[in-house]
């Protein structure tokens, strides 16, 4: 298994692709820093780039990925190789070269300008995100064979996860406004991670604004420890589903 | 007349001459403060050295100097009010005064003072005193470097730090007040100075005072207090170079101004609080030179407000900088700096050239539904204040800044 998730490694390094990435990431983070006048400005705009072009990323590069090594996969099950341990090499390559792509590009210039809890959270979610979103495309790879209908999907998910879903709640919001709806919205923001992620930067961000009641209630959900456990489990289970699904598709798929 | 007068002056150097000290300590004749007071006349000083005095309620009754030397402890037992002044021209100073007793029905205090002028109360300190220093009817007194620690828990059994009722030309100056229920309170208090003072962690408000007209503010600091700083029915007031920070609450302001009329904010600094200022039925207003940073909302305008001038302040990093209630603007925005300013300045007169909208539509989204609170920062309300910014429809159209300023005012 280690000499798959080496070699998965070694070939996504020398792709293109995740390099211009990771000089994107830093490029971006090093100017927000530098331009603006006062740092938390900055980390607004870095906290756009980690909602939505790190998901984005993970998502097409892994989908993409998977379709081009499907002729190494089926060169791989051919081998005495159990399909699980194959499954889970190609997945720990994609997540750990993803997450060092982001760690770099965005995760040290946040050391360098904001090392605090902010910048802490901010490298934790960006990271936690990157490999949350390559199990979720591993499992939507995994369902059918034809790329475009593959990548497709995979697009689809994330315009759901980062745009879609936030409209359909802001709906539910309006509709059910007459409601007392704090507390099921912390059950909804479980919902997606992205929003997860977003809501435990939120509280260290604009802390002030979040200590009004409703804020309040979100603070003293995830502020306290036992929040901060549920968010992380909720967050790793985001990771364990989708990667036990599309494991369980994987060993019986007819490639 | 002029010889009446230097006659009245002669006398008035011989009985400040004859103006005797009295020891009060365990090594004198008198040992009691009680004693001490007793055989006073007016014009002498009362020294007391240091020790635990149980004295239970010492009355003032004559014009004298009441000091102690090495902070001597006065301990009202948690039954009496341990000092009560019926007099003029009063000064205590010096003294630490503990456990008064609690009574809301007679407003016990550490030092109460009534219908008396010309009191000093200076460098005390009070701790788990009901009440802390209260002055009824009372004019040209100074209370002076006080320190006043309460130790209430809830608001209902606590009483204020310094509290002055009806009274007039009162000097406030140096005293930190920290868990009392109100730091300073004021009821029909006209032209006084409140001059750096600190009040921190109170259970209710850090300043709260009504119908006191003509009073200034100058350099206090106002920290996590309950409900922030609240300020109703006044005319006149000058608040300069105070600090409001940290209150945090749906209900806690910086300061709240509720009919306020013909005042003066300049260079106070606001702070990390859930609402920096909240403004409700407020008339010609002159705000210059503050500054707003980290707030919640830098400000909660109401349409019932009135010539509120807003000029040459810094709005740094606040989450939301401007909230409204109705479509309704009879306030003027002008040259301040708002860091959220996405114009261009062409001809470099470092004045922006197109207007500022400091509402953003999510402010108001906010105000209507708290609960999307949890959905702030995401692309689509993103995408939602962006489309508001290009065609306001939400937001009132009017309330905007037409020359922001490119940098920080100051």
């Amino acid at each position: 298994m280690n000499k798959i998730v080496k070699y998965v490694i070694t070939d996504i390094l020398r792709n293109r692709i995740i390099i211009i990435y990771t000089l994107f990431l830093l490029a971006s983070a090093l100017t927000v820093f530098s331009l603006e006048d006062n740092s938390s400005k900055g980390l607004l705009s870095l906290l756009n780039i980690i909602l939505i072009v790190v998901p984005l990323v993970s998502i097409i590069f892994s989908t993409i990925y998977v379709y081009n090594s499907a002729e190494f996969i089926e060169l791989l099950v051919s081998q005495p190789l159990r399909r699980k341990s194959i499954w889970l090499s190609i997945f720990t390559g994609l997540a750990s070269s993803l997450a060092l792509a982001f760690f770099i590009g965005a995760g040290i210039p946040i050391l360098l300008y904001q090392a605090n809890m902010i910048g802490l959270t901010m490298i934790l979610s960006g990271t936690v995100l990157s490999v949350i979103f390559v199990a979720i495309a591993l499992l939507s790879a995994v369902q059918t064979r034809d790329k475009a209908k593959g990548i497709g999907a995979a697009i689809m998910l994330w315009l759901y996860f980062s745009l879609l879903f936030d409209g359909l709640v802001l709906f539910l919001l309006f509709q059910f406004s007459d409601y007392p709806l704090e507390k099921p919205m912390i059950g909804i923001s479980a919902l997606n991670p992205i929003d997860l992620t977003r809501i435990l930067i939120l509280l260290q961000l604009d802390v002030s604004a979040m200590m009004g009641y409703t804020g309040a209630v979100f603070k003293d959900f995830f502020g306290t420890y036992p929040g901060l456990v549920f968010s992380c489990a909720v967050l790793l289970l985001w990771i364990a589903l989708p990667i036990w699904l599309s494991t369980k598709k994987f060993k019986s798929k007819d490639l | 007349m002029k010889y009446l007068a230097s006659m009245i002056v002669a006398l008035f150097i011989a009985v400040s001459v004859s103006a005797g000290i009295i020891r009060v300590g365990s090594k004198h004749t008198h040992k009691t403060v009680r004693a001490g007071i007793n055989a006073a006349a007016a014009g002498d000083t009362v020294s007391v050295d240091q020790g635990h005095y149980r004295e239970r309620n010492l009355v003032i009754n004559k014009r004298i100097t009441l000091k102690g030397n090495n902070r001597p402890i006065l301990d009202g037992e948690s039954k009496y009010e341990i000092i009560s002044v019926f007099t003029s021209g009063v000064t205590i100073e010096g003294f630490k005064l503990i456990h008064s007793g609690v009574s809301s029905l007679e407003d016990l205090s550490g030092i109460k003072v009534s219908n008396s002028s010309h009191v000093t109360i200076r460098n005390n300190i009070l701790e788990d005193t009901f009440f802390g220093i209260y002055i009824q009817n009372g004019s040209n007194s100074r209370i002076i470097n006080n320190q006043l620690r309460g130790t209430s828990l809830e608001e209902q059994r606590s009483g204020n730090g310094i509290h002055c009722w009806k009274s007039e030309n009162m000097h406030i100056a140096r005293n930190s007040i920290s868990g009392h229920r109100d730091g300073i309170y004021f009821e029909f208090v006209k032209n006084s100075v409140i001059l750096k003072n600190t009040a921190a962690n109170n259970l209710r408000y850090g300043l709260h005072f009504m119908f006191s007209n003509d009073d200034s503010y100058l350099d206090n600091v106002f920290r996590n207090n309950g409900s922030g700083v609240s300020v109703m029915y006044s005319k006149r007031i000058k608040m300069l170079s105070n600090h409001f920070e940290e209150n945090w609450g749906d209900a806690a302001y910086g300061i709240l101004l509720k009919e306020i009329s013909d005042g003066t904010m300049e260079g106070n600094y606001f702070t990390k609080n859930t609402s920096a200022i909240y403004m409700e039925g407020a008339n010609r207003i002159s705000m210059k030179q503050n500054t707003f940073k980290d707030n919640g909302w830098a400000l909660k305008i109401q349409a019932n407000c009135m010539d509120v001038v807003l000029e040459r302040n810094n709005f740094i990093g606040n989450t939301f900088d401007v909230g409204t209630n109705g479509s309704l603007v009879l306030n003027t925005f002008r040259n301040n700096y708002w860091d959220k300013y996405e114009g261009y300045d062409l001809n470099k007169d470092k004045i922006g050239d197109i207007p500022f909208r400091p509402v953003s539509m999510y402010s108001v989204i906010v105000e209507k539904f708290p609960v999307a609170m949890i959905l702030f920062r995401t692309f689509i309300t993103t995408l939602l204040d962006k489309t508001e910014k290009i065609l306001p429809s939400l937001t009132p159209e009017n309330l905007k800044d037409n020359e922001p300023l490119m940098h920080r005012a100051f």
